[in-house]
């Protein structure tokens, strides 16, 4: 049965909707409307159909709990949100862990960048542009990537494209196979540093209970030094594929492009200067090993924690809220005494108003954050993470670590001799475009950025365990008042949490995690969030016809973003004013035909 | 990972038995971690199960939005969740529907939906997660509960949670049985220990050929070889308990009792099997016990981070009788610290041999 249908308001466009969408997490649906003469993309939806409402049953409980109940937000990145609560509650406590703690922490979150960027890129983007995808939706690419040999076959040992394309074949591929290998030792080396995958164990306010030990260094190490050689087997090979779709596709750099939007908030704090108080978080917050920025247009806006922080705001426009306008704000001034804004998230307050879906209004779970520059709500996304990352970092040049240097227009990797090959530098240069192949690409680097960076972290742990300094947590009170922050970087981008305890509970608890900015919805200012700015007008080269169209250009569109929609939706407000009217249902989602 | 792919790899070993498809609903009230957590499975791997990697193992197509190769639009090629319009019209028997994410309660609001899957193609709305399971569960081989979500509500169905979420077989009902006889098997976990789900799901996949005996359930549904003995039974740490030595900070590396581990009265394997590859745990890692395999979880386990009520008692007993054990335990170990005495040089041999010349 044919369910592909003409929109029916005589624009000649064809509506196609994917829901739900593989090979990510969670539940996204992406609707659009196509026009399959100018082969391109008119209009785009994205929606999700999954709330849990963390912030409203997170109220009036323990807020040494928070942790342990906020990674439970994400099944992939869950460790990301316990971790970032863990440094809201800090600061919150004033306590401030040893810094073998700190390392501990450091290593666990980098093994998981190690691990998640890996399954997602091998095992579940990579099959976008395998063998038998591209057979069936570009079988002239496939002769091509054929005939074209890889430029790095001497590194990575897979003679052509195609054969690239083809050890990425879901399971059949022994790249494909490898990969889920890699992402089990990763997931060891996690382990051993938080306990568990992917909700940690071990992770408390005030430090770690990992038990630290030379075994455990070493355990690590052995895994670690195995991934370094592994990525320096990928970072050539996924160059040689993307590389050759600009080659095979002329215009491919339009395929989910959008203007340079992107926010990072800063990763893997150095404990020599980071002591979780919000007065010197400008300062702690340069000195982390990820640097965090705003960047539009391809500037630096601002790279200090406060003024990120200050910039938040929750917009409403098309979700399934109440407006909290009129209710109580929890924090009018920050502890620096600077105004905070109504819409921001510390001031938040979670009304969720179930109803039915209708693309003229009100349609999905998730819901608008924006960054303020002063002038303009902007829109940001994070790029699914390491696109931002590397920009934000590369222009601050800030990071200097021997195995990772910033250079203020380049991220520049050293990796040191593994068991059968040489030291190698990679250097990841600002790209051109914010489009898929470069969010990919990026992927891959940040991969070998984190191995990197774990190296650094892995020295500097030992040498306290050399040095006798074992202990990894410390003692805190809970205040009966007090308010918290926590920014790091998830895997797929900016991570806060913000908290506000009162009589020694939890009295307002918002987590931001970067997919609600991602695959945020149309905003009361009508600005539509980044995965719909990206699909509109994004072109279609898919060779099929409308009756057999996979929407391949649309799927690598969205993918490159890393979707995890858990993450989007574990209790966004937005939504504005209930919708009265009796709904009908709109020509975008009565796809049935 | 769709039939068409284990087709063209040629898994299949069993060749006149059908194909088992295995229909994953991930779209309830979930995080995705237990699909993630399969996929670090060693103890079979994901693609050991699907590969048919062990021997006997039947022919399957899983139909899994982590990692499809299918997602087309609807009408377009590759449509996944046409999948589960077949699995409601009959045209794939034999399948297993795995759930995960608890069920939230779609009847306490005036219109809308907590989570969905799919469209309705009638409505253009989206399909309740609730709607799937009334549709598949009564056409269903077995049905399978992934993690505590699933199996009893979990952190999604805490107090003051808007959704008035609950466990499948809160939904089903727990006399509940499939079409084949068999009750809801409920794996827990937060997320489930990969293994322990992987051979679940193994045990069920051979039963399905005939096997293996109907699958092992205590009363609350749970596979009795992997939910039988406590935490603390299988805790490396139980005897600083024994001795009455408690961590008083949390990088110790003694028992966590006092400070919020709930391991004696939790079932749950993972400190004796280790996360992953016998790597990682709970409280034998330092990560206090939080009960997250219980129906009782979270609520009655919070807050978190304060000592149990009942460890208080039976750490005070064992801390009297344990300072006496250790004493007499530290004298033995100080006797066993030490060679027997005829380990020496010398010109005489004193191990009570007795040389012939």
């Amino acid at each position: 049965m044919a369910r592909t249908k003409a929109a029916g308001d005589g624009s000649g466009l064809v509506e196609m909707a994917w829901d739900p969408i593989t090979r990510i997490v969670g539940s996204l649906g992406i609707h659009t409307k196509i026009d399959f003469k100018q082969k391109r993309v008119a209009e785009c939806y994205s929606t999700s159909s999954v709330f849990r409402g963390y912030s409203v049953f997170m109220r009036g409980k323990d807020p040494r709990d928070a942790h342990f109940i906020t990674s439970r937000i994400c099944g992939i990145c869950g460790d990301n949100h316990a971790t970032c609560s863990v440094y809201a509650q800090n600061m919150a406590y004033g306590v401030k862990p040893p810094h073998l703690g700190e390392w501990i922490i450091n290593l666990g979150e980098s093994a998981e960048y190690m691990f998640d960027h890996n399954i997602f890129q091998e095992n579940l983007v990579g099959v976008d542009y395998c063998e038998k995808m591209v057979k069936e939706t570009n079988p002239g690419v496939l002769e091509l990537a054929e005939r074209t040999e890889a430029p790095h076959a001497a590194e990575h040992g897979y003679r052509t494209i195609a054969d690239i394309m083809r050890s990425l074949n879901p399971l059949e591929g022994e790249f494909y196979r490898e990969a889920l290998q890699v992402s089990r030792y990763t997931r060891e080396m996690f382990c051993l540093m938080e306990g568990r995958h992917v909700h940690p164990s071990t992770l408390y306010p005030g430090g770690v209970g990992t038990i630290a030990s030379v075994q455990l260094f070493t355990d690590y190490l052995s895994r670690l030094m195995r991934y370094v050689e592994f990525m320096k087997r990928v970072v050539p090979l996924h160059d040689d594929l993307f590389d050759f779709f600009y080659e095979a596709l002329p215009g491919y750099e339009e395929v989910g492009r959008r203007r340079v939007l992107l926010g990072c908030w800063g990763a893997l704090n150095d404990p020599e200067y980071c002591d979780f108080t919000y007065a010197n978080m400008s300062d702690w917050g340069r000195r982390m090993f990820v640097t965090p920025g705003v960047v539009v247009d391809g500037k630096l806006v601002t790279n200090d924690l406060t003024d990120i922080n200050l910039g938040i705001r929750i917009l409403l426009g098309s979700s399934y809220y109440e407006d909290w306008q009129g209710q109580e704000q929890f924090v009018t001034h920050d502890p620096l005494g600077n105004p905070v804004d109504p819409r921001h998230p510390w001031n938040q307050h979670t009304i969720p108003a179930p109803q039915k879906r209708n693309f003229d209004d009100k349609y999905s779970w998730v819901m608008s954050p924006r960054w303020f520059d002063g002038k303009d709500h902007l829109a940001l996304d994070t790029g699914g993470g390491p696109i931002a990352r590397l920009w934000s970092t590369a222009l601050s040049g800030l990071v200097d670590i021997g195995y990772v240097k910033a250079t203020g227009h380049s991220v520049v990797i050293n990796l040191p001799r593994t068991m059968t090959k040489p030291e190698t530098s990679f250097e990841w240069k600002i790209p051109k475009w914010s489009n898929a192949l470069e969010r990919n690409r990026a992927r891959t680097y940040f991969q070998a950025y984190a191995a990197a960076v774990a190296l650094h972290c892995a020295e500097k742990g030992l040498a306290e365990v050399r040095a006798g300094r074992t202990q990894t947590w410390e003692k805190f009170e809970v205040p009966d008042e007090g308010l918290g922050v926590g920014f790091t970087e998830a895997v797929r981008g900016v991570l806060s949490h913000h908290m506000v305890i009162r009589d020694g509970k939890i009295a307002n608890y918002h987590p931001y995690p970067p997919t609600p900015w991602n695959a945020s919805t149309r905003d009361t200012f009508g600005t539509p969030g980044p995965y719909e700015d990206a699909v509109q007008n994004t072109p279609i080269f898919e060779e099929n016809t409308p009756e057999n169209f996979k929407g391949i250009d649309i799927m690598r569109a969205v993918r490159s973003f890393d979707p995890c929609l858990p993450c989007g939706v574990h209790m966004y407000v937005g939504g504005g004013k209930t919708v009265k009217s009796m709904h009908v249902p709109t020509g975008l989602s009565g796809l049935g035909g | 990972m769709t039939e068409a792919t284990t087709k063209t790899v040629g898994a299949a070993p069993a060749d006149d038995t059908p194909t088992i498809h295995i229909l994953w609903i991930n779209a309830g009230l979930s995080c995705d971690g237990d699909s993630v957590a399969l996929t670090a499975a060693m103890q079979p791997s994901i693609e050991e199960i699907v590969l048919g990697a062990l021997p006997g193992l039947p022919k399957i197509a899983v139909h899994w939005p982590l990692i499809d190769f299918e997602c087309g639009p609807v009408g377009g090629a590759d449509t996944f969740i046409e999948w589960f319009f077949k699995g409601e019209r009959g045209e794939i028997d034999p399948f297993v529907l795995v759930v995960e994410g608890s069920i939230p309660n779609e009847a306490i609001k005036p219109e809308g939906y907590w989570c969905g899957f799919g469209d309705n193609p009638e409505t253009g709305q989206p399909i309740t997660t609730s709607e799937w399971i009334d549709r598949l569960a009564p056409k269903a081989l077995a049905v399978v509960a992934i993690g505590t979500c699933a199996t009893y509500g979990g952190i999604h169905a805490m107090a003051g949670n808007p959704t008035g979420a609950m466990g499948l077989p809160d939904y089903l009902g727990w006399d509940w049985k499939s079409q084949a006889g068999i009750p809801i098997v409920c794996v827990p976990g937060c997320p489930i220990q990969p293994d322990n789900f992987s051979e679940t799901l193994t045990y069920l996949l051979y039963q399905a050929t005939g096997a293996a005996p109907m699958i092992p359930l205590d009363d609350k549904l749970r596979p009795t070889w992997l939910f039988g003995a406590t935490v603390h039974e299988g805790c490396d740490r139980a005897g600083y308990y024994e001795q009455g030595e408690f961590a008083l900070s949390y990088d110790s590396p003694k028992c966590l009792v006092k400070l919020g581990c709930w391991g004696p009265v939790v079932k749950c394997n993972v400190p004796k099997r280790g996360w992953m590859n016998g790597i990682g745990g709970c409280p034998n890692v330092g990560g206090i016990c939080i009960a997250c395999t219980m129906p009782g979880f979270p609520d009655k386990f919070m807050p978190f981070m304060d000592e149990p009520p009942g460890a208080k008692l039976s750490s005070t007993a064992s801390g009297a009788y344990g300072a006496v054990v250790r004493k007499l335990r530290s004298i033995t170990a100080k006797t066993l610290d030490q060679e027997p005495k005829w380990r020496r040089t010398g010109e005489k041999i004193t191990t009570g041999y007795r040389p012939p010349w």
